[in-house]
């Protein structure tokens, strides 16, 4: 295939892949290097569900070409356990039982991840406008506000 | 003998979290889209018209043919069965359309390329030559243009409407229009077809209706149904919008998968995907409705006209249903209430959680309204007073008596827990200020019946194998989208053999283990398949314990069940040891499991009978800010009161009732559908179709199962459907919204607010209550 050759990190590992221009980082990490986690929603930055971290920074990845993650960091859902242990975070989903069909679960995670890191300690209020970016259709969100709001404090180590 | 004691087997009515949930939250749980796709899998795209109804003059493909990557391109004459996907058998549902086109988005042929990519910028390329015909794009154009009923109306009559209304002191009348929905299921539309030997087709397909999918693929084929194998492991969200709506993805693809020998994927775009498949009907109330000076209903008539779209697909029953809703939880002495199920130029209206229920109880719940506005009552008032009795009053306009009446009950104890009568005189009090915020408050009861009113539908089978080592494979007819069906039958395997969820290993749904089964709808997913489930798991139990008396000459019926055992009297025997040794003894270790509800019956002519096995209830208190200048609202707290019967799981139950909450609040407030006068739809994409998000759900939100509520009937461990019914708990936002608007004429105007109640709704009533109504 002619394509433009991309090295990147992902979830820690250096990654080398080739896609065409016109390729959407969703695509590349979906059908080129099989990290299913990621999920196309809408296709157009409007539901969240396809969430990644590039370089630190949430980004819909149905809005970033393959070819812009030259050189960058790249988190999926994927690397966010390590090994067996899952994070705080995923823990408290299970948890809370924060999630029904799950296909929003992912893009849900790595948005809570990106905003505790930003804001470790958020007031509710905080929790709902930033996860605002992501759609869930099934849980009516309240549960997703609890878990991530519990993770927070595990994530402080406070006292739960 | 030893025993290992397994963790306490008692596994129902504990709260377990969902059976996948661990995959879900480590991007591991694969949907359709995420399956491993054979070598050189095609994909297919569909060709939408761009008219609302028109002649096809002339169809020109070549372009799209001449487009990289094409393989194939496939129109109605592609179809080697029949070009009919019509659930219901009439015969007006084209895969592709012919010489016409009937609405702004039908698909009208299919591309089949090397890369998704290609066969959609491919679809793009056909030039069409339409010859416009004239549209109904809605209720009030299909009433004016005299348009055809899809499918027979109902009537449901009791009493003499006519001596109710005359003798009743207050007669008053209204409409009122109700908008649709789209579902939204967060994994759109998605099919995989892999061609078998001979005639074969295996289908992977994201539906609600595994059973239908097959037989319409077969139909679309032109083969036996036998020879069609249809897979759904899970959906990304389901909502009603993938019963019928599936099966036009998977005939595409399993079309394509036989033309062209390859496996074969459809996914269409978001934007497609709403503009293409069908959405909750929109409807208009018309009712009268006389009363007391108590606000006690004498007599009501009422219409519900539905807009069905271009054909019927389940616009019947759904209007049926919205019939079967109109009175709530209340009783209507005398009543007359008719259904209109009209044709449009619009996509073809399906089912969505509630099927009709919510726009029928919604219809009912405005007219309580009304009689409260024009009394002056506190609404609350005026439904105590219209409830339905225990014992006396108690019979349905569709002749059935409720039997298992728990309102009162239930609408108390949220009075009491939610300080309601308290809050309502603080809100009045808040709003004699006359500021630019207003508030609202209200109570409102959900009773729903549940079952199929298409009695054959309440059927359900399963299959269960226990193999050598002791495990279990547990299948059965319905379809995982997130609402935790799988754990709650899991949990009922478990909990009949007497085993740990670790032990009972849940499978795919597949119409080549269980067959001819009813789609997972009207909330009866786990009535009836965890019933089916159980009925196998009690046939190998029997086998096991007639094995185990034999063995030691005491009677089957002292054998039980436990911890992981098989006891008898004093005996403990472990329950892989005792498997093992019953195959050695060639006793049979698998089982189809059957159910049926009892009981139930529906004479569609005549409007009468049982159609529903029980009911369940709920009802809830919302509280709202509206602003005054703006017409900008927020939910500030809501409480929730739901039965659940003994629940089965109450985690899983919980989230049914918040998110069906958030659903029916989204549906009434922010979701709303626009075509523009082309009938093409506006709001395809969610830029433009707004629902919920994490930051407008209610501030405070309690919610609650009414923990003393048991089954009367005798379901599956007395638990009762939650699916549906939570989504009508939502009324009480609209009529809160309609008490703070009420509030600028000094609540003496019902403020008649259409649904979705939009902002903009919100401002344009303020302004004409402020204009027209007293002043304050």
């Amino acid at each position: 295939m002619n394509g433009i050759a991309v090295s990147t990190a992902i979830n820690g590992d250096d990654i080398e892949f080739l896609c065409r221009p016109e390729e959407t980082l969703l695509t590349v990490l979906r059908d080129r290097l099989g990290l299913m986690g990621a999920k196309e929603g809408c296709g157009t930055g409007d539901c969240g569900a396809c969430s990644v971290r590039v370089d630190g920074r949430l980004v819909c990845s149905c809005l970033v070409l393959g070819a812009e993650v030259q050189g960058q960091v790249v988190e999926t859902i994927e690397g966010m356990a390590s090994g067996d242990s899952l994070h705080p975070l995923q823990e408290k989903f299970l948890e809370h039982a924060a999630l029904q069909c799950g296909i929003c679960t992912p893009g849900f995670l790595m948005a809570a991840k990106d905003l505790l890191e930003r804001n470790p300690d958020p007031s509710e209020e905080e929790i709902r406008f930033g996860l605002a970016g992501n759609l869930c259709r099934c849980t009516g969100y309240d549960k997703i506000v609890r878990a991530v709001q519990d993770a927070a404090q595990v994530m402080r180590g406070d006292a739960a | 003998m030893n025993v290992t004691v397994k963790t306490p087997a008692t596994v129902v009515h504990r709260p377990t979290a969902h059976d996948s949930a661990a995959k879900h939250v480590s991007g591991n749980a694969d949907y359709v889209d995420d399956l491993k796709s054979p070598d050189g899998t095609l994909h297919a795209y569909l060709g939408l018209s761009q008219r609302a109804h028109a002649k096809v003059k002339r169809l020109d493909l070549s372009k799209v043919w001449q487009a990289p990557g094409v393989v194939a391109v496939l129109t109605s004459a592609d179809v080697p069965g029949v070009n009919d996907i019509s659930p219901v058998g009439k015969h007006d549902d084209p895969i592709f359309s012919d010489s016409e086109v009937q609405f702004f988005g039908q698909p009208m042929f299919a591309v089949v390329a090397h890369t998704r990519d290609q066969a959609r910028r491919a679809a793009k390329l056909a030039e069409v030559d339409y010859e416009d015909l004239p549209a109904a794009l809605s209720i009030d154009e299909a009433i004016a243009a005299g348009s055809e009923l899809v499918t027979e109306p109902l009537t449901l009559k009791r009493g003499d409407v006519e001596a109710g209304m005359k003798g009743a002191p207050h007669v008053l009348s209204g409409e009122m229009v109700i908008g649709g929905q789209e579902h939204f299921y967060l994994e759109g539309h998605v099919a995989m077809a892999i061609p078998g030997e001979d005639e074969d087709v295996t289908v992977f397909s994201s539906t609600q209706h595994p059973s239908e999918v097959q037989h319409m693929v077969a139909h679309a084929l032109g083969v036996k149904s036998a020879s069609v194998t249809v897979n759904i492991r899970r959906m990304g969200g389901g909502f009603g919008g993938k019963e019928t709506q599936a099966n036009l993805f998977a005939a595409v693809a399993a079309i394509a998968a036989k033309h062209t020998g390859q496996a074969v994927k459809i996914r269409p775009d978001r934007d497609d995907d709403m503009t293409a498949t069908g959405k909750r009907h929109d409807f208009k109330a018309t009712y009268k409705v006389g009363f007391d000076d108590n606000g006690k209903i004498h007599a009501v008539d009422a219409t519900f006209a539905a807009n069905a779209g271009f054909s019927a697909d389940l616009s019947g029953p759904v209007s049926d249903r919205a019939l079967f809703h109109a009175d709530n939880a209340y009783f209507f002495p005398a009543v007359h209430l008719n259904s209109l199920p009209l044709k449009t130029n619009t996509v073809s209206n399906t089912a969505f959680r509630g099927f009709g229920g919510p726009q029928g109880l919604i219809g009912g719940e405005r007219m309580i309204e009304e009689i409260a506005y024009a009394l002056g009552m506190d609404p609350l008032d005026v439904r105590k007073a219209n409830f339905y009795g225990i014992g006396e009053r108690n019979v349905t306009p569709y002749h059935q008596e409720v039997t298992d009446n728990i309102v009162a009950r239930l609408v108390e104890d949220l009075e009491q827990s939610s300080d309601y009568r308290a809050r309502r005189q603080t809100i009045i009090d808040f709003n004699a200020r006359g500021g630019v915020i207003r508030k609202g408050i209200a109570l409102t009861p959900v009773k729903f019946g549940i079952s199929f009113t298409a009695t054959w539908y309440n059927q359900a089978g399963a299959l269960v194998h226990v193999y050598r080592d002791g495990s279990v494979h547990l299948n059965h007819g319905g379809t995982e989208m997130g609402q935790g069906l799988n754990i709650k039958v899991a949990q009922v395997v478990a909990d009949e053999f007497g085993l740990t969820l670790d032990d009972v290993k849940i499978t795919a749904t597949n119409t080549d283990k269980v067959p001819n089964t009813s789609a997972t709808a009207a909330s009866s997913g786990s009535d009836l398949n965890a019933m089916a489930a159980a009925d196998a798991c009690r046939q190998i139990k029997s086998r096991l314990a007639e094995y185990v008396a034999e063995k030691y000459g005491e009677p089957a019926s002292d054998v039980t069940f436990e911890n992981g055992a098989v006891m008898l009297r004093n005996h403990h025997l472990d329950w892989q040891t005792i498997v093992s040794e019953a195959y050695m003894a060639r006793i049979h270790l698998s089982a189809a499991g059957y159910y049926k509800t009892p009981g139930i019956h529906w004479d569609r002519n005549k409007g009468q009978g049982r159609p529903f096995y029980y009911f369940a209830y709920g009802a809830s208190v919302s509280e709202v800010s509206i602003d005054t200048l703006t017409g900008e609202y927020q939910v500030d707290r809501v409480d929730i009161l739901h039965d659940v019967g003994k629940s089965l799981n109450p985690a899983v139950d919980l989230g049914q009732v918040e998110g069906g909450f958030i659903q029916g609040m989204g549906w009434l407030t922010t979701e709303e559908l626009k075509w523009n006068d082309k009938g093409m739809l506006t709001t395809h994409a969610p830029s433009t179709y707004k629902i919920p998000l994490a930051s407008d759900v209610p501030r405070v939100f309690n919610v609650r199962l009414a923990e003393w509520s048991e089954n009367v009937e005798r379901t599956i461990r007395r638990s009762k459907a939650v699916g549906e019914p939570p989504l009508m708990l939502a009324v009480s936002v609209v009529e809160a919204l309609s008490m703070a608007v009420a509030s600028v004429a000094n609540y003496k105007v019902c403020p008649r607010l259409n649904t979705p109640v939009t902002p903009e709704r919100v401002l344009m009533a303020v302004t004409r209550l402020s204009a027209e109504g007293p002043s304050e």
